[in-house]
């Protein structure tokens, strides 16, 4: 059993407490707007296959920089599209007492049992109205709310995100529509927003997908952080 | 003598019977495991001081890099009159001339080198001075040349051994300015004339007899120097200090003698703020100073120490950029596996970089361990990320060898303080002695025969098996010559310009150790990688000298965790050090050798043709123990692990230096997240044995704003192989040199 993966950041700062190894798996059903990662989007894009006992090899060469807060954090991509090769490497990490995380869209399949083991849920918000979700994605609302639902039923502790986008999310309704989405959640830790940046426009263009915000411009970094401080 | 008041209150007894600071403040100091809650904001005094010293700097800065020179008084402990930088407002004096910033001629080291470095500035020296070291005087510069072999010569000229002290004083020997303090220079001088009496020196052979007793009168005229000096500002140094403010400036009085008397390349201060602690503590608690006052003392020695110039010439700058004068001063580290030498002054040391802005000097240097207090640890990463100026050194590395009590001079320079001294050896071009193995001994540049007796390679393409070979035959040819400059340089140094003011404060039986360096090291593993795993074919010119390289095919390069290339570069510094230390060294010095090029890692590129790894001719080889620019592109933490992966100890003793950019959003979120990240990576990094790292925390686009637009960056200090410098008194090469570093970012 492997995992398909299109890269490994072995310093990861921002997926997850600490310094982490992070998995960027393929495949994803979603297709954001301001995706920075379109080239996840198909599974067979992966440039990698790794198995567990690898990723145990190399968390174990990093892991005197990971210290006692670091660990392990599968993104992607949406990692719970690959869910058996997920459970089977967060059990082996479990088993030598690692921390992980996954850092979804929660828009996977079979997850029970990962949701069960696993420390962190990074869930990434893309939306909280039908409408706008139909808008950002290109899908409906029905997967990301069951995955709600069934954190909520585990009280699984959730670091939320959003990355924000001019023009689209970027003002104080949305921002308290957010704030509202996440006082029904049992056990968040913390909420961030993202500022949304046009960096990944080259590898659209390498791809060959047309990139859909050429005419937005990057979000204020300042502002982001003003709007976060709504939500404390 | 009576010291009851001075020593009131200390506890111990060894260190009153025997001259041992080690003993001392192991009996006396008081670990801090707390936060940065109490530091004191800069004092009013402070900053009248503080801000006249800006405004020189800043004229100095317009000046060309030079205020002023004083060019009738030659350099001498007691030559210059009394200066002051603003007398009701200073509470630590003295200065190396009579006013501050203002620049010594020294004319032991060399007459040529003096004269040069005047002229760059548009001085000229007084007549007489003249007169009498052209006419009556000979120098360290002139002896060394008396006896340079034809082989060294070569060498020199063509960029294969360069930065040699010959022509500028040796630096790297740091007095034990502390004993001035504990002890007072009298029970120093009376203890100096028992070793003049001594068994052990009477029993040295005949030459090393002779000399020591020689060299021990000199140091006793030193410490009544001293004494001179210090009266000239009315102190009386003849007895121990009597409280904080006298422990602060004893100290510093007796390194001051050191910086009137020598140039030396890196003039450190040793490792002061756990000695200073205790007399501070001791004030506190007496209720005779409060923390404002602490600061105000601490914030005061640092101006001092930040004032510290020499002359140099032009061809110095272009070696080690900046100006800088590596007054290093090493904090914190451990006593024991249990406890760490961390104090409050430790902090408020590493504050004065907040009350004070970034500066490049004093150059603070953190012995980092594994047992430091978790609040020290992350107050220095809070401090690193806001100033960029602090350098990390592995104590748990460094400290089963030299003890607890030893100090880095320079950048990565361990020696046990007042028990060791180093005779500083330069560097030795590694990438070029390939050359010279495929090249036959020919400078690839001037074509002139550098090395004899050795065959040039026709290879069509490079063979791994015989480039390598040829390499160690030639590796063993090139150490021995490297070996005799050094025996050479040093005889002479001794000879006609030993630092008596420092030495004074050894041991009067020292050990010494002899640094030898190397430059090119990632050029060099990367070419051996490059001819072993992909095919290298050598262009030549019409002699056969190979000028330029295709390379077909990828090889593994170092920086990258990647053991295949990582073994070569391990294996390349063994076999270099095994090579110099089978040669007999001066005054049977212990030899060390480093990976620390310092900013001369750009000027040996310049003068180094293309390399088998693809650098182009002229290119900037990487500083110190680095992976070159840009090839360490697996991520920062494999670079780390292969720099971590230089064997230290009896090997690579004299330092590893390793100079690592990241951007903030790389470390984490926000300030609390990349401070305990900093953390995370610095624990990390040392914990596999490793001995050195600069850190800086920057945006590239930050650099390349203030390499266009320097007046909007006047404080930007960064940290450049082993000591830090004003970004803005870096010349256009090196400005590049740093921004082409790899930056590790987030991917």
């Amino acid at each position: 059993m492997t995992g398909k993966i299109t890269n490994i950041e072995t310093m990861g700062s921002a997926d997850g407490p600490g310094i982490r190894l992070v998995l960027f798996l393929s495949g994803c059903k979603l297709r954001c707007l301001y995706c920075h990662n379109p080239e996840t989007w198909n599974m067979s894009g992966f440039r990698q296959e790794i198995t567990s006992e690898e990723v145990l090899t190399k968390y174990n060469k990093y892991k005197v920089y990971y210290g006692a807060n670091g660990g392990v954090t599968f993104s992607g991509g949406e990692p719970l599209l690959q869910s058996e090769f997920v459970l089977n490497t967060i059990k082996l990490l479990k088993q030598n007492n690692i921390h992980t995380a996954i850092d979804t869209a929660g828009v996977g399949e079979n997850y029970d049992e990962i949701l069960q083991l696993v420390d962190l849920v990074i869930l990434d918000v893309k939306a909280v109205d039908e409408v706008e979700y139909k808008m950002i994605t290109g899908r409906d609302m029905a997967d990301f709310n069951q995955f709600v639902a069934k954190c909520n039923n585990l009280n699984k502790k959730l670091w939320l995100r959003q990355v924000i986008v001019p023009n689209v999310n970027d003002d104080e309704h949305h921002i308290l529509k957010l704030k509202q989405f996440a006082s029904t959640l049992n056990n968040v830790e913390r909420i961030e927003l993202l500022p949304y940046h046009s960096m990944a426009k080259s590898k659209y263009a390498e791809l060959g997908i047309k990139y859909r915000l050429d005419t937005t411009p990057n979000m204020d970094k300042d502002r982001c952080k003003q709007l976060e401080k709504m939500l404390k | 003598m009576n010291t009851t008041n001075e020593w009131k209150g200390f506890k111990g007894e060894n260190w009153k019977n025997n001259i041992d600071v080690a003993s001392f403040i192991a009996s006396n100091f008081t670990e801090y495991k707390g936060n940065d809650d109490f530091l004191a904001p800069i004092s009013f005094k402070t900053k009248e001081v503080w801000s006249k010293c800006e405004k020189l700097l800043e004229k100095e800065n317009k000046n060309g890099g030079c205020l002023d020179v004083e060019t009738n008084i030659l350099s001498g402990i007691t030559a210059f009159a009394p200066g002051y930088i603003d007398k009701k407002n200073e509470v630590i004096f003295g200065l190396q001339t009579d006013k501050p910033l203002k620049r010594i001629v020294n004319m032991y080291g060399g007459t040529r080198v003096a004269l040069k470095a005047l002229e760059a500035h548009n001085y000229e020296l007084n007549k007489d001075t003249l007169k009498h070291f052209t006419t009556y005087r000979k120098t360290h510069n002139e002896g060394v040349f008396d006896a340079y072999t034809p082989a060294i010569r070569r060498a020199r000229k063509n960029g294969l051994l360069t930065g040699l002290p010959d022509g500028y004083g040796r630096g790297r020997i740091i007095g034990d300015y502390r004993r001035v303090a504990l002890y007072g220079i009298d029970r120093l001088i009376e203890e100096k004339k028992k070793d003049l009496l001594s068994e052990e020196i009477d029993a040295l052979n005949l030459e090393e007899g002779i000399r020591i007793r020689e060299e021990v009168s000199e140091q006793i005229r030193a410490l009544e120097d001293i004494k001179t000096m210090a009266n000239s500002y009315g102190f009386d140094l003849s007895r121990p200090a009597q409280n904080a403010s006298e422990a602060i400036q004893w100290v510093y009085f007796a390194y001051l003698a050191g910086a009137k008397e020598n140039n030396g390349a890196a003039t450190s201060i040793g490792r002061n703020s756990t000695f200073f602690d205790i007399y501070i503590q001791r004030d506190l608690e007496n209720g005779i100073l409060t923390e404002e006052q602490a600061q105000e003392l601490i914030d005061q020695y640092v101006i001092k120490l930040r004032l510290i110039r020499h002359l140099r010439t032009p061809d110095y700058d272009e070696l080690f950029a900046g100006d800088p004068t590596w007054v290093t001063e090493t904090i914190a580290g451990m006593l024991d596996e249990d406890k760490s030498l961390t104090t409050k002054t430790s902090f408020r040391l590493l504050h004065t970089l907040i009350n004070l802005n970034p500066s490049a000097e004093p150059n603070l240097t953190v012995l980092w361990a594994k047992g430091l207090p978790e609040n020290f640890k992350r107050y220095c990463a809070k401090i690193s990320i806001k100033t960029d100026s602090i350098q990390y050194e592995g104590d748990d590395t460094m400290r089963p060898l030299y003890g607890n009590d030893y100090a880095i001079a320079c950048c990565v320079s361990a020696m046990r303080q007042g028990k060791q001294m180093q005779f500083f050896g330069a560097r030795c071009n590694l990438a070029k002695t390939l050359l010279y193995a495929i090249n036959g001994g020919i400078d690839e540049k001037s074509g002139l025969q550098v090395i004899k007796g050795v065959d040039i390679n026709t290879e069509e393409v490079l063979t791994y098996k015989k480039v390598r070979k040829d390499y160690s035959n030639m590796i063993k040819k090139v150490a021995k010559i490297y070996v005799d400059a050094n025996n050479i340089i040093h005889y002479m140094h001794d000879k006609y310009a030993y630092e008596a003011s420092q030495m004074a404060l050894h041991d009067t039986v020292v050990e010494r150790l002899m640094a030898f360096g190397i430059a090119g090291f990632s050029s060099a593993v990367d070419s051996l990688s490059a001819i072993k795993y992909a095919k290298v074919k050598p262009i030549r010119d019409e002699n056969g000298v190979a000028i330029d390289f295709e390379i077909d095919g990828d090889f593994p390069k170092y920086g990258n965790d990647d053991d295949r290339v990582d073994k070569l570069a391990t294996e390349l510094v063994q076999e270099f050090f095994d090579a110099i230390k089978v040669h007999k060294l001066y005054r049977n010095a212990t030899p060390t050798l480093s990976l620390l090029t310092i900013t001369s890692n750009v000027m040996y590129g310049q003068k180094t043709g293309a390399t088998p790894d693809g650098r182009k001719a002229g290119e900037a080889f990487a500083p110190g123990a680095n992976p070159m620019h840009g090839r360490d592109c697996t991520g920062a933490l494999n670079s780390l692990n292969s720099v971590a992966k230089i064997k230290y100890e009896n090997c690579c003793q004299d330092g590893v230096s390793n100079t690592f950019s990241i951007v903030p959003s790389a470390l984490g979120n926000n300030e609390e997240e990349q401070i305990n990240n900093l953390v995370s990576i610095l624990d990390g990094y040392f914990i596999q044995g490793a001995q050195h790292i600069n850190v800086n925390v920057l945006n590239r686009d930050l650099l390349i704003d203030a390499m266009n637009n320097p007046w909007k960056y006047p404080n930007l200090t960064i940290r450049v192989s082993g000591y830090a410098v004003n970004f803005n008194k870096l010349d256009r090469a090196h400005q590049e040199e740093v921004i082409n570093r790899t930056f590790h970012e987030k991917k």
